[in-house]
């Protein structure tokens, strides 16, 4: 079995356009989350969402490339491009070496509707241009991202509801450690807008805590009254210890473990079972013990059921006194949905690079179910050695990753 | 519309839409290769000519397109007879 490493990664999200704007967004406990006053005209419960600019791939790609790029293909391409320049990946290793592509994503809505309005409207197909159907495909970003860099390995979109981008790097995991694949691009991406989000906050599962929208995300915090839809891109480089020691490549950190479950139970309603199953699989993948995970990125998503439920999963696991610190970065970001298995690992990995924890903000009066836990309120300077992060979906399917720091 | 104006329109939605260099207009030069248009291009063409200029063409009506200049002056055939047909 081969080792299976982390040799760069790439972020664009809420908290920033990359990897060092994000890093200090963490660092400073800062909040992503604004209002979309369009969401109010439309009807939504709540105009709460992450607030992240456009890119821009006008000077970066030709307009073939574009045309077929909705929303979450340019905010995967912006984190890939940053993953791959951080990994020494330059256009002859990409044009010389079978290179894979495993990512998460759930939705293309904005796209859809974009073409079906326009079909509507002029009742010709031809007429809804030859990107539509490009943008509007769920496997979009992997149709994208792998011609756009000519990437010749294993290629397929990941949907698993809000776990997608962690099963994405889970299977990356095993393709290289299986050795069918010598490097994985890997990563998550959502779209964020206005058509994407209504059917789920028709579920009343959004907060509606408007009047100041950094303190609406709570997660853990007794007074949380729902998610704060959020996305962007994230993706991490993975890659054989073989591969990256032969083209001398800096290697960030190791992926040690892959959990997963099916809580086969409800469609929404989440479960303690299907989780602790998860993360304990992880633990006996990753061959550690509870009490050497110094850190663990949470799920908790800020709604009433979900973070009570991971509560009680992660005490379950690591109850007593060795609980690792917790936090959910999603009190800053809000949720990411289908990238957000991705981005988290991201987050976590630059904390680990950095020695501090993330906090988990706005916890001003911790849920009782959650007062086992090691929740970090404030960023802590602590050096982390392994961590492991959570992520759960609708359809109860689940995903745990463990990640250590890289040591020879 | 004059032929000067359609090759103004032609050229405009060239320039901005499929982002050729002004530069690389030239009525004798090839078209598609100045463009370097594939199947998925001519789609995209046919949208933007039926918006610039109100009729529709279908990828027939490209054969015989070689040049610039032959691509202005199927514009201009099909805009004359477009207009004729919505006139009477």
């Amino acid at each position: 079995m081969n080792r299976v490493v982390i040799t760069g990664m790439g972020i664009y999200s809420c908290l920033g356009a990359n990897l060092e704007e994000v890093k200090n967004s963490l660092y400073a406990g800062k909040s992503g989350i604004g209002i979309d006053p369009i969401r109010t005209e439309m009807g939504y419960r709540s105009a709460l969402t992450g607030i992240l600019p456009e890119p821009n791939l006008k000077k970066m790609l030709k307009r073939r490339m574009r045309v077929g790029m909705g929303q979450e293909s340019r905010y995967a391409y912006m984190a890939t491009i940053e993953a791959l320049q951080m990994a020494g990946i330059d256009d002859a290793f990409l044009d010389s070496h079978i290179i894979g592509l495993l990512y998460g994503n759930d939705s293309t809505a904005q796209s859809v509707i974009e073409g079906i309005d326009k079909l509507r409207e002029v009742k010709d197909t031809t007429l809804m241009g030859s990107g539509n159907i490009f943008k509007s495909m769920n496997s979009t970003i992997n149709m994208n991202l792998s011609t756009i860099f000519r990437l010749k390995g294993i290629n397929f979109t990941i949907s698993a509801a809000c776990a997608s981008g962690s099963h994405a790097i889970g299977l990356g995991y095993m393709f290289i450690k299986q050795g069918l694949q010598s490097m994985v691009v890997c990563g998550g991406a959502q779209e964020v807008n206005a058509n994407a989000m209504g059917s789920f906050d028709g579920l009343g599962a959004f907060s509606v805590q408007m009047d100041d929208p950094t303190k609406a995300s709570r997660p853990f915090d007794a007074g949380r009254d729902g998610l704060v839809p959020s996305g962007g891109g994230a993706t991490v480089i993975l890659e054989s210890y073989e591969s990256a020691i032969a083209r001398g490549a800096t290697i960030l950190a190791e992926v040690i473990g892959y959990g997963f479950s099916s809580n086969g139970l409800h469609i929404s309603q989440p479960s303690v079972e299907g989780p602790a199953r998860s993360l304990r699989m992880a633990l006996d993948q990753a061959n550690v013990a509870p009490s050497d995970i110094d850190y663990i990125n949470a799920h908790a998503t800020s709604t009433p059921l979900g973070d009570k439920h991971e509560a009680m999963a992660i005490s379950s696991v690591f109850g007593g006194d060795n609980c690792p610190y917790v936090s959910s970065t999603k009190s800053m970001t809000g949720h990411e949905c289908w990238m957000a298995g991705a981005s988290e690992i991201v987050y976590s990995l630059l904390m680990m690079q950095n020695s501090f924890i993330a906090p988990n903000i706005n916890l001003e009066n911790v849920a009782e179910e959650a007062k086992p836990l090691n929740l970090a309120t404030t960023t802590i300077n602590h050096d982390i050695d392994t961590f492991l992060s959570n992520s759960f979906g609708f359809g109860g399917t689940n995903s745990s990753l463990i990640i250590r720091k890289f040591k020879q | 519309m004059e032929r000067a104006k359609i090759i103004e329109t032609t050229n405009r939605f060239l320039i901005d839409e499929f982002e050729v260099d002004p530069d690389d207009i030239i009525l004798d030069e090839n078209l598609h290769e100045t463009l370097d248009l594939d199947s998925l291009d001519y789609v995209d063409l046919v949208v933007v000519i039926q918006n610039h200029f109100g009729f529709k063409l279908t990828a027939e009506d490209f054969k015989g397109v070689d040049t610039f200049e032959d691509f202005y002056t199927m514009i201009e055939t099909h805009l004359h007879k477009f207009t004729q047909e919505n006139a009477s």
